[in-house]
């Protein structure tokens, strides 16, 4: 991953001041967005031209999961992901790594974690797609949270560890 | 100077060079050429279509480590080569790692013959697997113009010749001396630019006068 803070006074510049868990927010939405999501409003974007240092490929990640969110940690079971990595002409590095085998989808991410980082794109990218990612991801979340809850069952007999 | 430890997890992409544009048919074709210089030794294979490399490497040298190096192969680098645009390029492209120590590496990229550990550093095989003995890539200046090797061996129907500049006659002693013992042994695949010519371990190589004359 590049790192943003490493770059010199010069370079760091050309970057609006972004800490690791805001970049982290954003390449976040763009992984989990599903291509029908995304894809429609990466296409009301202008593009800026990109060369592509890696061309999407598509491979397998081990994800891991620690029993009820605090214990060991386990391998779950792996997933297919398909990742990306461009460069802006204006010199932004951008990675995208995103679930499932859509390639346009990588190369979506790709470039807009690259505009995510440049002044110049960041207004129009963040606007036009990454906030209604998040804001559809926020919903979606909250629907499967609102089903759960709703089969939620209280035994008298039993005392939870956590406050659900 | 982005400084990155061999150990560091963040690599600074910011200079970063393209690999392959489409990864399959060009590392097939880049394949294809180091096995038909490999199973012919002596022959020159042009890598002159792979993507250019950071400074220091060759396309050919690119090429043979865009190719057959991967995450499953250990990858000793020169140290003038470490902390620099070309790890960070391999890194990258190949995912590999990389040991500190050269009898730990499946494949070494080396950019000096003079400079580099003695040759029985890196793993010669053993008995079971001498398969698992390591590659050596050597970038040398030029596969002409040297002291003129003569070869004979497997893949080579009488004897032909190559002249790569940057190789003493120590180093071919040494080798000979190495490769005496097959099945032990390395390969070695020397990178001049675009070029590439592949010795591997059961090549035998005429000390010509003219080598020997050269000195270490």
């Amino acid at each position: 991953m590049s790192n943003l803070s490493s770059s010199s006074p010069q370079e760091a510049e050309k970057f609006v001041k972004t800490s690791q868990s805001e970049r982290q927010a954003w390449l976040s939405a763009l992984a989990k967005a599903p291509p029908a999501e995304l894809m429609p409003l990466w296409e009301r974007l202008e593009a800026p031209e990109a060369i592509t240092l890696r061309q999407p490929e598509t491979g397998m990640v081990m994800v891991r999961g620690r029993a009820g969110g605090s214990g060991d940690a386990f391998n779950l079971g792996e997933m297919t992901v398909t990742r990306c990595a461009v460069r802006l002409n204006s010199g932004e590095t951008g990675i995208g790594y995103v679930s499932g085998r859509d390639k346009r989808h990588a190369y979506a991410a790709a470039v807009l974690d690259a505009m995510m980082q440049s002044t110049v794109f960041r207004p129009e990218a963040e606007s036009l797609v990454i906030a209604p990612l998040k804001a559809a991801a926020h919903a979606r979340a909250e629907r499967v949270s609102r089903k759960a809850k709703a089969t939620q069952v209280e035994f008298f007999t039993m005392v939870r560890d956590r406050k659900a | 100077m982005p400084m990155t430890s061999s150990t560091s997890l963040s690599l600074d992409l910011s200079q970063l060079l393209p690999g392959f544009s489409d990864p399959t048919r060009e590392s097939q074709t880049a394949f294809r050429a180091i096995m038909n210089a490999t199973a012919r030794p002596g022959l020159v294979a042009d890598l002159s279509g792979a993507p250019t490399p950071p400074e220091g490497l060759g396309r050919a040298a690119g090429a043979v480590a865009l190719t057959l190096v991967d995450q499953d192969t250990a990858l000793w680098l020169d140290p003038v080569f470490r902390n620099g645009a070309v790890e960070t390029w391999l890194r990258f492209h190949c995912t590999c790692p990389l040991v500190e120590a050269p009898i730990d590496a499946a494949f070494a990229l080396i950019a000096d013959a003079d400079k580099m550990p003695a040759l029985d550093a890196f793993n010669q095989g053993d008995a079971k697997y001498p398969d698992q003995a390591a590659t050596l890539i050597l970038v040398v200046p030029s596969l002409t113009g040297g002291p003129v090797l003569e070869m004979r061996g497997p893949g080579i129907a009488d004897v032909t010749t190559c002249a790569p500049r940057g190789l003493s006659a120590a180093f071919w002693g040494a080798r000979a001396e190495l490769v005496a013992h097959f099945q032990y042994g390395f390969d070695l695949m020397l990178c001049a630019g675009d070029q590439m010519v592949s010795i591997p371990r059961t090549t035998r190589i005429g000390l010509t006068a003219t080598l020997t004359d050269q000195g270490a």
